[in-house]
Order: C-alpha cells, then sequence, then structure tokens
C-alpha cells in the first residue's frame, strides 16, 4: 500500500492499530523525495538520518503515550526554510544566509514536534518569502507538480507542491500576502492563513512584521485543522501573539450549513479574472448555498488600494528587517577594506534582484521627505481596508472569493516585469493587511488540469467557521482527493 | 513618479547596497514604474483616518522581571564569521 497516499487521519489510525509504524511511514516517505523531487525540487534540506530517529522515537512514545491524545504522532511535516529549525539549515532562499544554521527552533516547529511530528527538512521558498512563484529562490525554482513547466505559486511553493505530490501529508508555510493560499490554489491543496497573532512568529524570519503568518498545507481542511489547532496559541516569546483561546475543532460528518452567511464581494470578479477561475469559484458557492448556506452579495470597496497599500508597507517593513542581514553575526561575509564595503558588498551581492528591489522601495519610502505622503499614508488607508472587512462581517460571517486571478503560470512568464507579478496577489493582500484568517481549498481544474483554488476569509480568530464549510465542502466534493501524475525519475 | 540615478544612489547607500551601473539603470526604471502605480493612494482623502500600524492595538504585554535562561554566548557566537574572546570580529567602525 503506498503509505504516502493516506491522509493524516487514515495514517494515524494505522499507526494507532500497529499496522504501521512511523520508522516505516518515514522510510516510504523519503523513499518518495528521493525518487521524485529532483524533477519538483520541492525541499532544500532533507533531514534523514535525524527523521528516522525522530520516527522511532514516535514509536516508542506510543507504547506509552494515550493515542487519543496525540493525533500527530509519527506524521511527517515538512517546514517552509523561513521557519527556523534547530541543527538544520535556514536559508530563506537567499544566498546571505547560505551555511546558516539557526541555534534556535521556531515555537510553531517546536509545538509540532512537542506532538510528536517528524520533521522531515525544509522546503523551497522565494527569498525571504518575497514573490509570488518561487522564482525569486536563490537555489532554483520548484515545479508544479501538475504541469513541470509551471510555478508551484509562492512564496510558500516547496511546502504546497511537497503535499500536492504526496511526499508529506503536511507542511508549514507562512503567508505575507498570500503566500500560502495562492500556492494552495495553484497546487490543488488546503491552506489556511490564521488571523494575524493567532500563531507565534517566534523562528519566522522577519519579512512584514505587521503581516507575517505561519500558515500550514494538507490536502484536506480536516488535516489542516489538526495542524491549526496544535500550532495555533498566545506565545510569550512573540510579544504579538494574541491571548484568545485556540477551539478545538470539531468537524462533524454532517455538511449542513444552515445558519452559515456568506458573502460574495463584487470587487474580486472583475475583468481580468481568468474565465474558468471565476467559473469554478461560482460553481463552489453554488454547492454551498445548496448546502444550506445563504449567499449574499457584498462590497469591499478600498479593495483596489489593497496592492499600493501593501508594496509600501511590506517592503517598508522588509527593509527594518533585513537591516540584520550585514555579514556580521551570521551568514556568509563579502571581504571589504573597510566596514562599509563589508556591509556594502555582502549585502549588494547576496541579495537577489526582487529582495533588493523591495528592499530600495521601503527604503525610500520611509526616508525623510516622503515617509507621510507614502507610508504614512498607507497606513491610513490600511485602516480603511480593515473597516470594510469589519463593516461586512456585520452582515455576513464568511467571505468566499478567488484566491488569483488566474491558474499557475509558466514559470518565466512574469520574466522582468516586477508589477506584473505583483498583480497576482491582487485577492490575496487584503487578507494580510485586514489580519484576517483565510482559508484556500480546490474547486475545480482548469482546461489544461491546472488546479482552481478559492478562499474563504473570516472574522479575527473565527479560522473554526472557515474549516467547517471547507470541511462540508469537501464532504460532497472530490477535488481535493485528485492526485496529479508524477514520472518517477 | 521617475527616480534619477542620483535619488537610485542614494537609496541605495542608505540600504548599504552596492549596485552596478547595470543594475541602477535597471532598478531606476522598475522603481520608477512602482512608485507610479503606488501613488494611487495618493487620491484618497485620509485626512481624518488614523494610521493603522499594526492589526490589534497592543500595549506592551509585561511580565514580572524574573531571570529566566536564554541562549548561551557560544550559541549566539556559533554563526559568526570571525571571532575572538567570546566576541564578534568585525573591521574598524572608526578609522
Amino acid at each position: 500500500m503506498n503509505l504516502c497516499n493516506f491522509s493524516i487521519h487514515e495514517a494515524q489510525a494505522l499507526l494507532q492499530k500497529g499496522e504501521i509504524s512511523s520508522r516505516q511511514l518515514t522510510l516510504e516517505t523519503l523513499e518518495r523525495i528521493d525518487a521524485l523531487d529532483s524533477s519538483l525540487h520541492a525541499f532544500l534540506y532533507v533531514a534523514v538520518e535525524s527523521a528516522l530517529s525522530q520516527a522511532d522515537e514516535a514509536d516508542r512514545k506510543r507504547k506509552t503515550m494515550d493515542a487519543e491524545k496525540s493525533p500527530l504522532l509519527g506524521i511527517p511535516l515538512a517546514v517552509k526554510d523561513v521557519l527556523t529549525v534547530a541543527g538544520m539549515p535556514c536559508t530563506c532562499g537567499s544566498k546571505i544566509l547560505e551555511g546558516y544554521l539557526p541555534p534556535y527552533t521556531a515555537t510553531v516547529v517546536r509545538r509540532l514536534q512537542e506532538a510528536g511530528m517528524v520533521i522531515i527538512g525544509k522546503t523551497n521558498t522565494d527569498e525571504f518569502a518575497m514573490g509570488s512563484s518561487t522564482e525569486n529562490s536563490a537555489y532554483g525554482v520548484t515545479h508544479n507538480p501538475w504541469d513541470l513547466s509551471r510555478v508551484p505559486g509562492g512564496s510558500s511553493g516547496g511546502s504546497a507542491a511537497a503535499v500536492a505530490a504526496r511526499l508529506v501529508p503536511a507542511a508549514l508555510g507562512t503567508d505575507t500576502g498570500g503566500s500560502v493560499r495562492q500556492p494552495a490554489s495553484f497546487c490543488g491543496v488546503t491552506g489556511i492563513k490564521p488571523t494575524y497573532g493567532r500563531v507565534s512568529r517566534y523562528g519566522l524570519i522577519a519579512y512584514g512584521s505587521s503581516l507575517d503568518a505561519c500558515g500550514a498545507f494538507g490536502r484536506s481542511a480536516a488535516d489542516v485543522a489538526q495542524i491549526f489547532s496544535a500550532m495555533a496559541g498566545c506565545d510569550p516569546l512573540d510579544a504579538t501573539s494574541q491571548n484568545i483561546p485556540v477551539p478545538e475543532i470539531f468537524l462533524e460528518t454532517s455538511f449542513d450549513l444552515h445558519g452559515v452567511r456568506i458573502g460574495v464581494p463584487k470587487e474580486y470578479f472583475i475583468e481580468g479574472i481568468q474565465p474558468e477561475v471565476e467559473q469554478k469559484v461560482r460553481e463552489a458557492i453554488h454547492k454551498l448555498q445548496m448546502l444550506g448556506a445563504e449567499i449574499k452579495e457584498v462590497s469591499l470597496p478600498h479593495t483596489e488600494y489593497a496592492l499600493p497599500v501593501y508594496y509600501l508597507i511590506a517592503p517598508a517593513e522588509a527593509s527594518a528587517n533585513l537591516a540584520r542581514y550585514d555579514g556580521i553575526r551570521f551568514g556568509p561575509r563579502e571581504a571589504g577594506e573597510n566596514l562599509w564595503e563589508v556591509f556594502t558588498r555582502t549585502r549588494g551581492e547576496r541579495f537577489g534582484d526582487e529582495v533588493t528591489r523591495r528592499v530600495m522601495l521601503g527604503t525610500y519610502a520611509l526616508s525623510a521627505g516622503y515617509y507621510d505622503a507614502y507610508y504614512g499614508q498607507a497606513q491610513k488607508v490600511r485602516t480603511l481596508i480593515k473597516r470594510d472587512f469589519e463593516q461586512v462581517f456585520r452582515e455576513v460571517d464568511a467571505i468566499a472569493c478567488p484566491v488569483a486571478p488566474t491558474t499557475a503560470f509558466p514559470i518565466g512568464a512574469h520574466g522582468d516585469d516586477p508589477l506584473a507579478m505583483y498583480l497576482e496577489d491582487v485577492f490575496s493582500l487584503p487578507a494580510n493587511l485586514a489580519g484576517v484568517p483565510g482559508l484556500a481549498f480546490p474547486v475545480g481544474f482548469d482546461i489544461n488540469g491546472l488546479p482552481v483554488g478559492m478562499q474563504m476569509m473570516g472574522r479575527h480568530f473565527d479560522e473554526a467557521n472557515l474549516f467547517k464549510i471547507a470541511h462540508a465542502y469537501q464532504q460532497v466534493t472530490d477535488w481535493h482527493k485528485r492526485e496529479p501524475e508524477l514520472q518517477n525519475r | 513618479m521617475s527616480l534619477s540615478i542620483e535619488e537610485v544612489e542614494h537609496i541605495a547607500n542608505l540600504a548599504r547596497l552596492e549596485l552596478t551601473d547595470a543594475e541602477k539603470r535597471r532598478y531606476r526604471v522598475q522603481l520608477s514604474a512602482i512608485l507610479e502605480h503606488v501613488a494611487q493612494l495618493q487620491k484618497l482623502d485620509t485626512a481624518f483616518i488614523q494610521p493603522m500600524s499594526g492589526v490589534f492595538s497592543l500595549e506592551n504585554p509585561l511580565r514580572p522581571d524574573e531571570a529566566h535562561p536564554g541562549l548561551t554566548t557560544e550559541t549566539l557566537l556559533s554563526s559568526a564569521t570571525e571571532k575572538e574572546r567570546a566576541q564578534f570580529k568585525i573591521p574598524p567602525v572608526f578609522e
């Protein structure tokens, strides 16, 4: 039997019955990665020995632990390479952290390790999580398992591809402007971007501190909900994490959505969207209506300003967060006659183009004489965007819309045009600006067999409702069970 | 909104980035295009709107002033390019 095809629930059932061991599951995972990852390049680092010893540890623990209370024990997990795991390299997809070994583990990873998950390795990412295709990785692009000539989305492309290709049942990602939801959509998997402050950012190498959120990928809402419950919650090591209790998410087998009010925002169904994307999303909304949900058209009037607001705030925050990469305390150091040259050469030579662009944009937006007009104004418009959501959530409980205007585009399609790439994010950015949670899940395929995703956005801290809606949908559809055809090399 | 090469050089200095001439020319064009796009925010009247610096208004979460174990000096120096006697070794700050 192909162990890698099982969901977390299914794998756990077999582990608990003793029909398989974590060691077997992990071995098969590693073999599958060995066979398939050379064509995908989802992984930057595979922790072969450490994974097997973690698996053995899980098998040992199983004998004494209460199986009911450990749904994640012995289950493999991949981690996006912007989250630190002590002893494993952390490159952030950048040459400026080449060879860097973090001395500490991110809280989200530590919590999942404590729950018994087996950390398989680190996945590919756009450099410092800046990008929408994983093409900005300094270590090569990841290929979409559904069509190897296409991007998996970004920036968490490696994690999305690893789950879609059935290399691992679950993977961690991060979402600052859509970097979990968009690759989930492009790869046909389910991905959560939690509410800002819901999941600790300790150990998440910072890009945009008011926007970053740690999220997770799985092949179903049920699986993702499990990971979310274990990773979420206040952390004294992250002063922006909120002290709001994380509910236990019980996903019932009933798929009755009576009482749920879903808003369809008209600003997300505009010209320029790939027709099949709109079609599949509308069909999915109709399906939710069949399950009893009340559907109403709503308006988020400041949607069109999300892009300029984001591309001022995120680069501004990035310019401050990336100032620490100077070749002094960590990472490689370029030679220089003096300190100035060490700084400017290390950064000039080792940051990639997109990171350089954003650092410069942010530096400009914050510089004397320009601060009020650019960054200051962006912060005010951000308030207006957040208010749009607060208004809408007085009338509905969740918002349904596309994740991206297109399905996965070919590698190289946006070549030299950064702005064209930024336009991929128009529907995903607002959630990060408002801090609301978003859950992406597959709702069909386009004429080229590429996955189409939909996202549900919810009130702050109401992830449970989003999982409930997606889970109901996944009980009466099977898009999330489809598998890409992959050739062994 | 078009940036001049001098402005690009000024930004690169502030951000401590050494750029080649070809890079300066390329970024000048790309950054100008992006700034042109984001300038549309000027259209909005935000005279009475509060800036949003973070998703939730936070007060500093304080804790009792008790010492807790943290990362050791050895751990923190482990990634240093050059070190000497429990210190990071760098080129002189002042000549």
